[in-house]
């Protein structure tokens, strides 16, 4: 990654323009060209240093319902339950972390009420218990990730 | 076309050609103007967070990330949990329930580091903003990425 790249990670997670031509502007602001931005960005995606680019949606905002649920699997018996719980399409992200409920995932759905029963679901074919920490609030700024 | 198909769309990201927004109301069989005028509109209401790039963390080398979980009195929240959603590195930062006996948190920061230890330093900078009003903490490491997806929106 070299000082274009990290201008680029660093300077474009928002605000890029609604225009005709947007990467010949946001080039512009970068001391930079269309075509070499165009070819930055399609690297940067094709090595994984962005997930993607365009815009962020709110999944909420559009209608949408997303929840943060938890369980307790087995240690060993972990990667059958995660097999299980990620063959869920509701099953958006899926983070192993190092405590008691070690499975924490984000389940997101078209409607509000197609969370509880995706979690009926997955703790019939689990046989597991689901915690649910739906938002009830929320602090944060968004984090801009410097490169 | 309407907003749904427009999400549907460009979930998958902004095509990377000189005119990205004519291209995509092209695919949709729209007046070129059109997206970004509904862009626009979307950006105002909230429906879309931001245009722009979206990094990996990890790619970044924020690999070590702790959900850091508080349990906070309830009548301390409205003040201290805006307090710690503003700290530069915390971002997801909720109120939730509590699962008693078995889950006694209700206060979510999600704090990323390169390090462990970095990330452990900021966790104690919320352990002093928090005070004696926060009863308990815990940091749950993330140790493995399961599943990250399909879903294409901000959380």
């Amino acid at each position: 990654m070299d000082e274009l790249d990290r201008a680029i990670v660093n300077g474009l997670q928002g605000g890029f323009p609604l225009c005709e031509r947007p990467y010949a502007e946001a080039a512009a602001r970068l001391g930079t060209d269309e075509a070499t931005l165009i070819a930055r960005l399609r690297a940067l995606l094709a090595d994984g240093t962005l997930t993607r680019f365009g815009p962020l949606f709110d999944a909420v905002a559009l209608g949408g319902a997303f929840t943060l649920c938890a369980l307790a699997a087995p240690p060993d018996d972990f990667e059958r339950i995660t097999a299980i719980v990620n063959a869920f399409p509701e099953v958006a992200h899926n983070y192993e972390r190092a405590h008691r409920l070690n499975m924490w995932f984000v389940l997101a759905t078209e409607k509000p009420e197609g969370i509880a029963d995706a979690i009926r679901r997955i703790e019939a074919a689990t046989g597991l218990a689901v915690l649910e920490f739906p938002k009830l609030d929320e602090y944060f700024v968004e984090l801009r990730l410097t490169a | 076309m309407n907003d749904a198909e427009l999400v549907r769309a460009l979930q998958v990201g902004l095509p990377l050609v000189p005119r990205p927004y004519h291209a995509v109301a092209e695919a949709l069989g729209a007046a070129p103007g059109e997206v970004t005028v509904r862009l626009a509109a979307m950006l105002a209401d909230g429906r879309v967070r931001r245009i722009g790039a979206v990094p990996n963390h990890y790619a970044l080398g924020y690999t070590a990330n702790g959900m850091s979980v508080w349990d906070v009195e309830d009548a301390a929240l409205a003040e201290l949990g805006p307090r710690v959603g503003v700290l530069p590195f915390v971002s997801h930062c909720y109120r939730r329930p509590r699962h008693p006996p078995e889950w006694r948190y209700n206060l979510f920061a999600m704090v990323h580091g390169r390090t462990r230890a970095e990330v452990a330093a900021k966790v104690a900078e919320i352990a002093a903003l928090l005070g004696a009003r926060c009863r308990a903490h815990d940091v749950l490491y993330s140790t493995r990425i399961l599943k990250k997806t399909g879903l294409r929106f901000g959380i």
